[in-house]
């Protein structure tokens, strides 16, 4: 079955592995080992989803659109990520990162963060489990994401800005990565996304599996069927694993949207880089491309390597948008349903509007990763002050 | 090149490799007065955008050389008009061999007149196949020894490893260092209790004395970031010369 567990050399199919240096292979060694002990530990998995229900606010809602279904014509059914404690879908991740990192004895987190949100929840893990925190931004994300920037140094941790190659996302991993290979003994990689070396992706998708589990059981009891589509961003790719996993083994169809300025999917090809062989936008020698959206979490020119895999297989399909369709998405849902997304997750609502027709009478449910208020600035910029649009 | 180093080894001589980033301005001249200088063998670094395992003097040469336009093929091209004496290795990173697919990158370097390669993101858990078709085409793998490689695993890496075995002298990206890490002479150690292979220490060697402490247990050192700090400080060829020749003469306990 597709979306079980990977081989034990961390492959999905042809995609994953363990591409690191030497140095990191004992890390990666010793955390999957710590994880497969803690993920059968029964006291490890309570407490995990105690702290997600009493300080995450979980289960998170699922919220009926009705003036906009009836607009687009679809029964779309939001699930409300953006109402967990920090704002996205991030925190289940970090907060299993972290109980992970203290099983480990390892007293400090390192993490990339592209828009904000995973430093964020990062800095609220640390803070929580009292560790130390340094998250890794690009300059280009330092400057439009700067309240995010400040909510990180509000909870205790140090944002280093990074400059090297494009400044974006792919660089903060590069740089957490350059970090980690100095300070393994003591340092947890708390990596954002199902991406990087095993055991990461595979890691990332169970701690987010709780998104597709309760999301199923809320349909069920909303319309009584599993929705007809699932839909969700992708960047690297993690709400839209934690909720595809949930409808793995239903008819449903999986839909994970890219932005096209980092199609990984739709205009890459297998490569490595970040510890994984993956889809991977590269130009003719290997190089590795910079992507460019309007979204700082979907800037990555890879992608998870089980939305590779799920894609070669053709169980998911990842089509692509624009950031003018982005934009547009983003204060369509903000004027029909009172909610502003983050802008990764007004990508899937792109997509949604755009085959609005061809989706008619069909239940979609879309995963609202984020909430957009760290995007509000950016988009003033874009749309103007006093805009009526 | 691992018969070459041997011998020279045997003859009682401490080892000395310098790296140069290919396509950075002037890398060519920089290689043969390296070599002339009397570096054994030289590592040559295909520019990657991603560089991980790279400190920040490298990651500035390689993304330099790569605004300059340098692509694998333009460096390889380079290599068999260089005049060195000595063996050539590649340092680049796993993706270059990836994307044209082990067979033709292999042939590609063979044929370049390059006898060695040095993959620092491809763990010896995932080097199989590559090693393999680099094997066939006659070029060499030389993997790298971690401080964190245990031993249980060393003795299989010593084996894999071909050309020498790359003792990574610290936890830690490429750079020079103000004191030499225990962690230095510790994997080395290491390495000669598995491995008759010469065993050559890299990664934050920063001076003529570093190298000499580092070459008490290891048959050499590798020098880069302080070669490339030289090209990027304006040094030239002439300034890598220098620097080769002082670590030389503190080799040969001038």
């Amino acid at each position: 079955m597709v979306m079980s567990d990977p081989t034990e050399e961390g492959r999905f199919g042809e995609f994953g592995g363990r591409f690191v240096p030497e140095t990191l292979i004992p890390a990666c060694e010793e955390l999957e080992q710590a994880f497969r002990e803690a993920w059968n530990d029964a006291a490890f998995v309570e407490e995990f989803h105690r702290i997600l229900i009493d300080y995450g606010g979980r289960p998170s809602p699922l919220t009926e659109c009705y003036r906009l279904s009836e607009q687009l014509g679809v029964r779309l059914l939001l699930k409300r990520e953006d109402l967990n404690h920090t704002g996205s879908h991030k925190i289940n991740n970090v907060i299993g990162q972290a109980l992970l990192a203290r099983r480990m004895g390892k007293s400090r987190l390192v993490a990339e963060t592209g828009a904000g949100q995973h430093g964020v929840a990062t800095a609220t893990a640390a803070a929580l489990f009292d560790m130390e925190c340094k998250v890794y931004m690009g300059q280009v994300d330092v400057a439009r994401q700067e309240l995010n920037v400040f909510r990180m140094q509000l909870m205790g941790a140090e944002v280093e800005s990074v400059s090297s190659g494009s400044k974006t996302l792919k660089d903060a991993v590069n740089e957490a990565m350059r970090d980690w290979v100095a300070t393994v003994e003591n340092t947890h990689y708390c990596l954002g996304s199902v991406m990087g070396p095993h055991p990461y992706p595979w890691m990332v998708r169970t701690f987010h599996h709780v998104i597709g589990d309760e999301a199923r059981e809320q349909c069920q009891a909303l319309v009584k069927q599993d929705p007809d589509v699932v839909v969700a961003c992708v960047g690297g790719g993690s709400n839209a694993a934690g909720i595809f996993s949930g409808f793995a083994d239903a008819n449903s169809r999986l839909v994970g949207v890219e932005p096209a300025g980092g199609a990984a999917v739709g205009r890459g090809v297998p490569g490595v880089v970040h510890g994984m062989v993956s889809y991977l936008m590269q130009d003719e020698v290997g190089q590795v491309q910079e992507a460019e959206s309007i979204s700082a979490g979907l800037d990555y020119p890879g992608v998870g390597p089980e939305h590779a895999y799920l894609a070669s297989v053709g169980r998911a399909e990842y089509p692509s948008v624009t950031d003018e369709e982005v934009v547009e998405a983003f204060q369509l849902l903000s004027r029909t349903e009172g909610i502003i997304p983050a802008l990764e997750s007004a990508h899937a609502l792109a997509w949604v509007v755009r085959e609005s027709t061809s989706l008619k009478g069909q239940v979609v449910l879309l995963n609202l990763s984020g909430r957009g208020d760290k995007d509000v600035d950016q988009m003033m910029d874009i749309l103007g002050p006093g805009s009526d649009r | 090149m691992e018969g070459f180093l041997r011998e020279r080894r045997d003859a009682g001589r401490k080892l000395l490799i310098a790296y140069i980033t290919g396509g950075y301005e002037g890398w060519q001249a920089a290689v043969e007065t390296a070599a002339a200088a009397g570096a054994d063998a030289i590592e040559i670094g295909i520019p990657f955008s991603d560089p991980v395992m790279d400190g920040p003097v490298i990651q500035e040469a390689s993304q330099t050389a790569l605004d300059a336009g340098a692509t694998p093929a333009s460096v390889l091209a380079a290599v068999p008009d260089l005049d060195t004496g000595v063996p050539h290795a590649v340092m680049t990173y796993y993706n270059l061999a990836h994307h044209p697919g082990h067979e033709r990158f292999a042939a590609t370097l063979a044929s370049s007149g390059i006898d060695a390669a040095i993959l620092p993101d491809l763990p010896l858990v995932e080097s199989g196949p590559w090693r393999e078709a680099a094997a066939l085409a006659g070029v060499e793998t030389i993997m790298l020894a971690a401080p964190t490689t245990p031993d249980t695993r060393l003795p299989e890496l010593c084996e894999a490893s071909k050309g020498f075995v790359y003792a990574v002298g610290l936890l830690g990206v490429t750079g020079e260092r103000a004191a030499l890490a225990s962690t230095a002479t510790e994997i080395a150690q290491r390495c000669k209790r598995v491995t008759d292979k010469p065993v050559l220490t890299g990664v934050g060697i920063g001076s003529p004395e570093q190298a000499v402490t580092a070459c008490e247990v290891a048959d050499g050192v590798i020098i880069g970031s302080a070669v490339v700090r030289r090209l990027l400080d304006g040094g030239g060829a002439d300034g890598v010369g220098e620097l080769i020749a002082s670590y030389r003469e503190a080799l040969d306990g001038g």
